[in-house]
């Protein structure tokens, strides 16, 4: 590649590096200030786009027409954040954190399909930009005007925050919050009108950044979910709450990227490497390194622990016998029901159980281990494609099965060597960043996993090709694999997890090594995922990308969320639940997406403890009401 | 015979010579004080004996062996207790779970993944939280415990691997003062049956001119005085640091 060429590509990363660091500076302005994950960071982005689409129809293409649908769709999706604050979020601030994280991801879900709805599954392409539709020539090579103006856009707007953040009053309240919330609260600092006003700035800043990509991108549906995955990185790499962290990591991955492309194919000592297959991954490797080295990101600082926030969990009482008799029934009810069942019932009941597993597995170590992951699909995905290419290369499908679960634990002991390294948030981000990994590597490796087709014909075996025999295999594969996983929770080395979660440095202090104690929860959950995916592999028969990416992994969160975090059955009800939902809602509207956000929002705001906590709190409460 | 030997023991961060050339020694029974004045180095020396910062200079032996370079957890390993300054137990754990998950990993049980953890060294745990005096408890979810009765569970937790050297950062911080004479007499009862070395920080000069056999005084990361409880409080330079605070002279009464 030559030289003019790599300049070409450097003055096209920085230009997609500005958008990007539009989106990541509210991201990371709102979770600083009002330590909420933003889920819907990236619909909001998408928001932006479209609204500007529709504006810059009925403004017309003029200069002013234009700038004033970028600026007014900016506007909009920032009132609209105002809104989503004020009516959904404030409702929140005193639930569990992972929950206000359950609310916004319904939110991307609801607004997905607003989209979908307002302005159809086509991808539609903006107009250009009036007066900038040329292109300069730049050391030969034509480089289109826009791409100069969206360079000069990104160090202004990181100017004109640095302004409004260090000269402002409300900068200096912003800082301070990012700083210590507690305190800034108890020097008498207004929140809820400053959480309100940061998610505004924080929404308008997604909007605009997505409006000013109308002339060089399509508005297309699946771009929330694709720019939260970048924006993500971007903060986690600048560090959590800095905004010239963010704009930092916003170019090193904007460059990169298009460095990646720019690059190609490369022959180098009799290997072909290519470059461009690489893009996929590039910013997941950046993060996955920083995080290693620096765990608070390039710029940032390490946070605060905060002060009496984190909800203290009661203790893990063996079940009753009262209790153990409702199993014992249940799991009965369970065996019988192929007797009265219709086919379509069994298999979906067949994917209740394989889901089940998949979220006590991640409850396993969100839970009493206290490492909320992001990116658990990758472990049920890795489960699923090793028993389909062990089956593939002429294993029976019996061994297949027994083995997969174990690459499955192999991938997870290596991944979650990095993951035990770091905590909180950024734990959650390198997750999702080896989850990503895997995704990608199965999706771009045609010759071996069959690329985004995946892999097909893999069938159970001749005595397990029925319905109802394969869902007894899965009964017994996935309810045993829920009921191993309880019983360690009540075992020495599950006290030893929830002792490091509790206090890290109490554990230390009594001779527990807290970091291999996750290391190992981490890989035995992944063990147990990777059997979930291996018995979901040969029960639809084929298996694609699908089943590790991220969209599979935030399933699995809100499995464990909708259930209830802090109670073993939570995690069943919610993967029954949830699945169930989504099996029967798609069938009857297009838009099952909204509605089944709207029930996780209402589910969020009436039951904040999850069903089976509901359920719980009814039952002590009526056993206390009895005794008195 | 002397459980703990420390010799010329330094820390400096940055430009600031946070512990310097401090050298003691601890006899097993012994309760020795560490005081001084705020910013005297108190905490630093105590973190560099529990594994928690590592020392530029010097040497500290437990038993014999160097606790220089060690993590808190290898430190326990040896046979030292700890207790903090601001309670640190396990919340989703009853108070006797607390004791029994400090005793699976001392008999080096933490690692099964089949017996069920609330069921083993019940009797032994039972009788560690007699000891100091909340075995009434046992049941309790350590969340719901009033601060002095945590301040005991910790206590209950750091006896469970048999120390003979235990470690306590301002044990009665936090606590009303019956509950600070009770707990420190507690713990000179337990140190002087069991033979338990017991180096503490305290702020409140009533339990340590009441409790310690020894008090060493530290002014600006140096030993400026070390003795028994009436040398030190006759000693001019310890008066002097601590003039205008008051508490030293204080307790002469108590």
């Amino acid at each position: 590649m030559s030289l003019s060429a790599i300049f070409v590509q450097l003055l096209n990363g920085l230009a997609s590096a500005s958008s990007l660091f539009l989106v990541a500076a509210g991201l990371s302005l709102i979770f600083g200030v009002t330590r909420i994950v933003n889920f819907a960071h990236g619909s909001l982005y998408m928001l932006g786009v479209y609204t500007a689409y529709s504006l810059v129809k009925t403004f017309g293409g003029g200069i002013l027409g234009f700038w004033g649908a970028v600026l007014a769709a900016g506007l909009i999706v920032g009132v609209f954040g105002a809104l989503v604050e004020r009516l959904l979020l404030r409702r929140l601030y005193r639930a569990p954190e992972l929950l206000q994280l359950l609310a916004t991801f319904a939110l991307v879900l609801i607004i997905r399909d607003f989209a979908l709805w307002a302005w159809g599954p086509e991808d539609l392409l903006g107009p250009r930009a009036p007066g900038l539709d040329g292109a300069v020539g730049i050391a030969g090579r034509r480089v289109p005007e826009y791409d100069l103006l969206l360079i000069a856009l990104g160090p202004v707007v990181l100017g004109l925050l640095w302004l409004l953040l260090t000269r402002t009053r409300w900068g200096t309240l912003v800082r301070a919050a990012t700083e210590d919330r507690e305190m800034a609260g108890a020097l008498g600092v207004n929140q809820s009108w400053l959480f309100t006003s940061v998610f505004a700035l924080g929404a308008f800043l997604a909007g605009l950044g997505g409006a000013i990509q109308i002339p060089r991108e399509p508005a297309v549906l699946t771009m929330d979910l694709s720019i939260l995955a970048d924006v993500f990185v971007v903060v986690v790499v600048g560090g959590m709450g800095s905004i010239p962290g963010a704009f930092l990591a916003a170019v090193i991955i904007g460059v990169l990227k298009a460095m990646c492309i720019g690059i190609g194919n490369v022959s180098a000592f009799g290997i072909d490497f290519s470059f461009s297959k690489l893009t996929l991954v590039v910013e997941f490797i950046v993060m996955a390194v920083v995080l290693v080295i620096r765990p608070w990101g390039l710029l940032g600082r390490s946070q605060g622990i905060p002060r009496g926030a984190a909800s203290v969990e009661p203790p893990l009482h063996l079940p009753s016998p009262a209790l153990l008799k409702g199993f014992a029934a249940a799991l009965l009810a369970l065996a019988l029901l192929p007797l009265v069942s219709d086919r379509y019932t069994l298999v979906l009941l067949t994917d209740i159980l394989v889901f089940a597993l998949f979220a006590v597995s991640l409850h396993f170590i969100m839970g009493p281990a206290g490492m909320h992951s992001f990116g658990h699909a990758a472990y049920f995905g890795l489960g699923a494609y090793a028993a389909a290419l062990l089956f593939k290369h002429a294993l029976p499908m019996e061994l297949a099965l027994l083995l997969a679960p174990f690459a499955a634990g192999l991938g997870a002991l290596a991944f979650g060597w990095f993951c035990v390294r770091l905590s909180g948030v950024y734990l959650a981000m390198l997750t999702l960043a080896f989850a990503q990994i895997a995704w990608s590597v199965v999706y771009q490796w045609d010759a071996f996993t069959g690329g985004s087709n995946g892999l097909v014909g893999v069938w159970p075996a001749q005595w397990l090709a029925g319905k109802t025999a394969f869902y007894y295999l899965a009964l017994a594969l996935c309810a045993g694999g829920i009921l191993i996983l309880w019983r360690i929770l009540y075992s020495p080395f599950g006290y030893a997890l929830r002792a490091g979660r509790d206090s890290p440095l109490r554990a230390d202090a009594i001779g527990i090594d807290v970091r291999r104690q996750q290391w190992l929860g981490f890989a035995l959950a992944g063990l147990f995922a990777g059997l979930a995916g291996a018995v979901y592999a040969f029960s639809k028969g084929s298996i694609s990308p699908d089943s590790l990416s991220i969209p599979r992994s935030v399933d699995g969160l809100v499995m464990v969320l909708m259930g209830g975090i802090q109670t073993l059955t939570g995690a069943v009800a919610g993967a029954a639940v949830f699945t169930w939902l989504q099996d029967t809602i798609s069938r009857q509207t297009e838009f099952w997406r909204a509605l089944l956000g709207g029930i996780i929002l209402f589910l969020v705001l009436v039951f904040p403890q999850g069903i089976a906590g509901f359920l719980r709190e009814r039952w002590e409460a009526r056993a206390g009401g009895s005794k008195g | 015979m002397n459980v703990l030997n420390v010799a010329k023991l330094s820390k400096a961060f940055g430009g600031v010579q946070a512990v310097c050339d401090v050298s003691f020694s601890l006899a097993s029974g012994e309760l020795l004080a560490l005081i001084g004045p705020n910013g005297a180095g108190k905490t630093t020396c105590f973190n560099l004996l529990n594994g928690q910062i590592a020392a530029d200079s010097g040497s500290a032996e437990f038993e014999g062996r160097s606790l220089i370079g060690l993590k808190p957890r290898q430190i326990w390993r040896l046979g030292v207790g700890r207790t903090f300054q601001i309670t640190a137990t396990f919340s989703s754990m009853s108070v006797r779970e607390n004791v029994q998950t400090a005793l699976l990993n001392f008999h080096g049980r933490l690692n099964s993944l089949v017996s069920l953890a609330a069921r083993q060294y019940l009797d032994e745990a039972m009788e560690l939280l007699a000891r100091v005096g909340i075995a009434e408890q046992a049941g309790r979810p350590c969340a719901v415990l009033a601060y002095g009765d945590l301040k005991r569970v910790e206590l209950a937790i750091a006896l469970a691997n048999r120390p003979r050297l235990l470690l306590m950062d301002e044990p009665t911080a936090g606590m009303a003062p019956p509950e600070r004479v009770a707990l420190m007499q507690l713990t000179a009862e337990l140190a002087r049956a069991s033979g338990i070395a017991v180096l503490f920080t305290e702020h409140d000069m009533d339990v340590v001119f009441a409790h310690a056999d020894r008090i060493l005084v530290l002014n600006r990361g140096r030993l400026i005085a070390e003795g028994k409880p009436a040398e030190v409080r006759a000693n001019r330079e310890v008066q002097e640091v601590y003039l205008g605070s008051g508490s030293l002279f204080g307790a002469a009464h108590a």
